[in-house]
């Protein structure tokens, strides 16, 4: 674990050319994230009031809990069940091994619903509890702080589990044997040497759960359960102030930035390059703790995957039986997939560029630029559109003036807030973070060392990106891109504002179910959301399985 | 050389997003009503006269916002929305245009549009008291305020205060009997909830059909959804006398947009909408009541019985509506 020192930047005053390539895309969240901080400097002076009394105590303190909750289950399930798979031997390890990351295609509004279908007073479970022990509440109720956290940890632990998994497999048996060696045994050595050295990349992991949970509006909304975001569209839609909202929202920004400047700056303290070790045998566990492993990865998919998917397919097929499905369903499938995967691979490649420049400029303003263009992800969906469409619209209308004025009657009618390079443009913002972890935690094992030796070959350039570094981010950028694919197909705000007439996605197609409360109609698309989002899944794994 | 082709993508993506100008045999519709709710609506429209309609759904606030940053340029002929608070809202932000029609107004009652002619309800709903009347007996319901009483502790349900059609309901309320008389009232439903408020309407009735709880209020196109589901449900609608208020009822609207590129067009398709035709398609896919008292409900929904509507008009519940969420969160009706 070597640490390099860092570049001493302040020898350096100018950032060089890398650096522009790192403004150019955080360029879009910039102007997002400026349109919305905008509102900031001119407070709603008649709302405010109102929101602090009554409104943000409530609201943060639940955000604080919700974040803890699930940041804390996550960082437990994450790296407990990538230790398991990764490192142990037990009974359906192999399947285990990709299927435990099945849930990231599930959305988390999905399984709120499912569960709160399922276990609340007016569900089957309590239902057949009732008619069995007599009346009364026999669960505790699932709409509450304990259910809403237990619902979105079981949805978002895969960001975790994800590289935790790839840490461990990276690591390899060599760690467990030196920490053997040194008379630890294998649980100590999980504590004491391997969890400390996949720090950072749970880190990252645990840092987008930390981002979509606080961006979640969805799955608050079905547990009625009150966040920051929920205030944000309190304070737009009840109290009419989009001004209030947007300040509310550059808040939570803030302090998303703070929280990351955080953690990036304890983990650059000391640079982890860690190599890739030949994988060993597996520990194999004794007969009890088996069974044990078996048992906690089963029940964790049951809970997060089996169940919810067996009650949308039963859903959808009642759909399906009752004429639900017609032959536009096709179109909007195949618009989902097209879109998901031009915008996957725009936000790969840009998180593959913001990462080289990151790297090839190491200036501080190459770093921040990286920081902002990664914030999207924390910021509720539908503020991030509005940040997106009115500067675009404003830009549009100033181009549409000067037609007008060269043309008159005869000028084209522009319409450059909607259409697919504004729908792409606001996937990266909103999704560039999911893509820049695996690549930027893949960036770690290019050592230094390494590109010394590809110096001293005389290999640089894009010849040096072609024949060393990107066999080496290949599972990295393969991560980013199915990782974005997969919240791609489940988007909906940006895709609802920006979408060209007659553009109609499954996401927007469950939107619309789900907003006049047609749950079941909704399962239909919502089945083909999950499907399709499971394909990259399942590459993907297997993949990582096959190379470790 | 990367970076090049990513800008150069997205210079191509914008010259082609530039070049799809807007039939002039079409109107274009923003709408916050769901696609299922008004295709049926524009397909004939567009069989009767051959003019297609171009539409994108949303959320209101959304699409105002959106009207708002496009101005002038905006595509948008005419915005459709559930709401009088949200059709209020959008009218005083400028962003409808004055309709003088005598169609529309022969068509739709006054109470029901906007006195400025921004917009027009085309379907009514009605928010009303739904029990179980094995648990309830309709002698012991009068109104929303006498939710309040403490004989129903423990007995009520309700749908979360953030759903608009509650402010709406409350901001009735308040043009009703004050500020401070309301306030009173809902800090009192909070008291006699039997469970936390819930996301939809639907979840409600089945908390009530579960005797989690014996009554609750609901949009009365919910209770026909749940009824065309399951033909036998046990539960029924209450109709506040006019003399205890009346039943609180609400519109789905739409107006002419400020700068509708198809004027004429926009206001030629709201006179249909209000004709016979539309006005039974629009109210009968949700099971509403049409905005035009000259076409019958659905059966369905006639089989629901007559009731009378509160007079204060949806026009005032939609002014007051930002003061009855604020008066739902002091009253900590989350």
């Amino acid at each position: 674990m070597p640490v390099t020192p860092r570049t001493h930047w302040l020898r350096r005053t100018l950032p060089g050319p890398w650096f522009l390539v790192a403004l150019a895309i955080a360029l879009p969240a910039i102007l997002a994230i400026g349109v919305v901080a905008g509102a900031s400097f001119s407070p709603d002076t008649e709302v405010w009031p109102h929101l602090l009394e009554f409104v943000l105590p409530r609201v943060l303190s639940n955000t604080f809990w919700l974040v803890l909750g699930v940041a804390i289950i996550t960082t437990i399930l994450g790296t407990g069940l990538a230790w398991l798979t990764a490192v142990c031997e037990f009974p359906g390890r192999g399947i285990f091994a990709w299927a435990l990351l099945l849930p990231l295609a599930i959305p988390g509004y999905v399984l709120g619903f499912v569960a709160i279908g399922l276990l609340e007073y007016a569900g089957p479970v309590q239902g057949f509890l009732r008619e069995w022990l007599g009346p009364g509440g026999w669960l505790p109720p699932i709409r509450s702080r304990a259910g809403i956290i237990v619902v979105l940890s079981l949805t978002l632990y895969p960001y975790v589990y994800l590289v935790a998994r790839s840490a461990f497999l990276t690591q390899g048996k060599r760690v467990l044997e030196v920490a053997q060696s040194v008379g630890f045994n294998s649980v100590q050595g999980f504590f004491k040497v391997a969890l400390p050295m996949a720090r950072p990349w749970i880190a990252g992991g645990v840092m987008l759960v930390v981002m979509e949970t606080l961006a979640d509006f969805g799955t608050v909304a079905v547990f009625n359960y009150d966040t920051l975001t929920t205030a944000i569209y309190h304070a737009w839609f009840g109290l009419f102030s989009v001004k209030a909202a947007l300040q509310l929202a550059s808040f939570l920004v803030l302090g998303v930035f703070i929280v990351v400047a955080l953690e990036q700056w304890l983990r650059t303290r000391a640079r982890y390059h860690p190599g890739k070790s030949p994988p060993g045998d597996r520990i194999r566990l004794g007969v009890r703790n088996r069974w044990l492993g078996f048992a906690c990865c089963g029940l964790v998919l049951l809970l997060a995957f089996i169940l919810p998917f067996t009650q949308l397919l039963i859903w959808a097929w009642r759909d399906v039986v009752g004429g639900g499905l017609d032959l536009r369903f096709w179109g909007f499938a195949w618009r989902s997939v097209s879109l998901s995967l031009t915008a996957a691979g725009t936000i790969t490649v840009a998180a593959l560029l913001l990462n080289y420049a990151m790297r090839l400029d190491p200036h501080p303003l190459s770093h921040l630029a990286g920081r902002i263009a990664t914030l999207g992800y924390a910021m509720p969906g539908t503020v991030l559109a509005i940040g997106i469409f009115v500067p675009l619209a404003f830009v549009n209308n100033q181009l549409q003036a000067m037609l007008d004025f060269l043309f008159a009657a005869n000028a084209p009618q522009l319409a450059l807030q909607t259409g697919l390079a504004t729908m792409l443009l606001a996937y990266l913002v909103r999704f560039l973070a999911v893509a820049h972890q695996p690549v930027a935690a893949n960036m770690l094992r290019i050592t230094p060392a390494i590109d010394e030796s590809v110096r001293v070959l005389g290999v640089s350039g894009w010849a040096a990106l072609r024949r060393v570094h990107f066999p080496m981010l290949r599972t990295g950028l393969l991560t980013a891109f199915a990782l974005a694919f997969v919240d791609l197909m489940k988007e909906m705000p940006i895709t609802l504002m920006t979408r060209p007439f007659g553009w109609e996605t499954l996401a927007v197609r469950v939107f619309e179910m789900t907003s006049e409360g047609q749950w079941q109609q909704a399962a239909l698309p919502a089945c083909a959301i999950v499907l399709v989002g499971l394909l990259p899944v399942v590459i993907l794994t297997r993949r990582s399985e096959h190379e470790a | 050389m990367k970076t090049h082709s990513v800008f150069l993508g997205l210079v191509a993506g914008l010259s082609l997003a530039a070049c799809t100008p807007p039939a002039d045999s079409s109107l274009v519709v923003y709408s916050a009503r769901s696609e299922q709710l008004i295709k049926p609506v524009f397909d004939l429209y567009e069989q009767e006269t051959g003019i297609r309609i171009d539409f994108v759904t949303d959320k209101a606030e959304v699409l105002m916002q959106r009207l708002i940053a496009e101005g002038k340029n905006s595509p948008a002929d005419l915005l459709i929305t559930v709401d009088a608070g949200n059709l209020w809202h959008a009218a005083g932000q400028g962003l409808f245009q004055p309709v003088a029609s005598s169609v529309l107004e022969a068509n739709i009652p006054a109470h029901l549009r906007d006195t400025g002619k921004q917009w027009f309800g085309i379907s009514v709903r009605a928010r009303t008291i739904v029990y179980d009347p094995a648990a309830v007996s309709r002698d012991e319901l009068v109104n929303y305020f006498d939710l309040a009483k403490p004989k129903w502790k423990g007995r009520l349900c309700l749908r979360t205060s953030k759903k608009v059609y509650n402010q709406s309901l409350v901001a009735m309320l308040i043009a009703q009997h004050g500020e401070q008389e309301t306030e009173a009232v809902v800090r009192s439903w909070v008291d006699n909830l039997a469970t936390d408020v819930f996301p939809d309407d639907t979840r409600l009735m089945k908390a009530i059909l579960a005797g989690q709880c014996q009554l609750g209020v609901v949009n009365s196109y919910y209770f026909g959804r749940l009824q065309k589901a399951q033909p036998d449900l046990r539960l029924a609608l209450f109709w506040p006398a006019a003399s205890d208020g009346g039943v609180h009822v609400n519109v789905a609207g739409a107006g002419v947009t400020r700068f509708a590129p198809h004027r004429e067009q926009a206001i030629a398709f709201l006179e249909w909408l209000s004709q016979p035709t539309a006005q039974a398609v629009f109210a009968s896919v949700d099971m509403e009541f049409p905005a035009n008292p000259a076409i019958d409900p659905d059966p369905l929904v006639a089989a629901w019985g007559a009731f009378e509507a509160s007079p204060v008009d949806v026009v005032s519940a939609g002014e007051l509506q930002a003061d009855a969420v604020r008066l739902m969160d002091r009253a900590g009706y989350h």
